[in-house]
């Protein structure tokens, strides 16, 4: 069998790499991408430990968790075209004003 | 039990890859198909770890439906390549490395006294059944929330998306 630790080592390097992307892109939607990668990575911790101690609540958290980041995606990429009518740009070193 | 041990390594390289290939990618069009790839692994392992039911979900519902409206949007938006580059923040490319290998040095030392390795017997924990029961009794007023917040983001993107004056 595969041991748990593999599962949440997985789930980690993946979460980390999400992490990474959020530092190093500056494309807004590249960014996004990278937030729902982690969300992912969070899911697999979910759905293993979930698996690994027999209880459906884990899996039930990934549901809620998709819906969550069905809704996030809806809004996000709504302020994102409205950002690019505004802007005519996606990098969000440009969409600075609140920085003053 | 070798197999399993060979199908998670097999799944697991390609979700990394395709992770490191969506921060590799300039074009943000191929950075979601290889999310895609991510997803699809994923969705594998979890069949592994007896979730069947997450699993499909997550082929339908990520896969197929948010990865969708991502990509329908990278085309709708179509960004002119020519664009200068500005970046304001060389740091935080810096940062992110040392900030990385910390994570992972954290996951280490974590991850080194967990020793289970065995699913349990118990074969009903990720089908329709004992997820739909679940959902439908302990945690009914999550779901019902999640129907308001569903509402709510179809509101909110509506009024957000929608140009001025109309």
């Amino acid at each position: 069998m595969v041991p748990l630790s593999w599962y949440l080592g997985l789930s980690a390097l993946l979460f980390t790499i999400g992490a990474v992307g959020v530092f190093i892109k500056r494309n807004a939607i590249t960014i996004f991408l990278c937030i729902e990668l982690m969300l992912n990575a969070v899911n697999l911790s979910f759905v293993s430990l979930s698996g690994f101690f027999g209880d459906v609540g884990g899996q039930l958290f990934v549901f809620i968790v998709m819906t969550v980041a069905a809704a996030e995606a809806a809004v996000g990429l709504a302020i994102i075209i409205s950002i690019f009518r505004n802007r005519e740009s996606l990098n969000v070193d440009e969409v600075d004003s609140l920085k003053l | 039990m070798q197999a399993e041990k060979a199908l998670f390594i097999v799944f697991a390289v390609i979700a990394v890859a395709s992770a490191l290939n969506i921060l590799l990618q300039r074009n943000p069009l191929y950075s979601a198909l290889s999310l895609i790839g991510t997803l699809l692994a994923l969705s594998a392992l979890y069949v592994m770890l007896r979730g069947q039911f997450i699993a499909a979900l997550q082929i339908v519902v990520y896969a197929g439906a948010i990865m969708v409206l991502f990509v329908f949007v990278i085309m709708l938006l179509n960004q002119p390549k020519d664009q200068p580059q500005i970046e304001k923040q060389k740091g935080l490319r810096y940062l992110a490395i040392p900030l990385a290998g910390l994570m992972i040095a954290e996951m280490f030392y974590v991850l080194r006294p967990i020793h289970l390795s065995t699913l349990p017997a118990d074969q009903s924990v990720g089908t329709t059944w004992s997820i739909g029961t679940a959902l439908f009794t302990d945690y009914l007023l999550p779901f019902e929330v999640t129907s308001v917040l569903i509402l709510m983001a179809v509101v909110g993107a509506m009024v957000l998306a929608r140009r001025e004056g109309d």
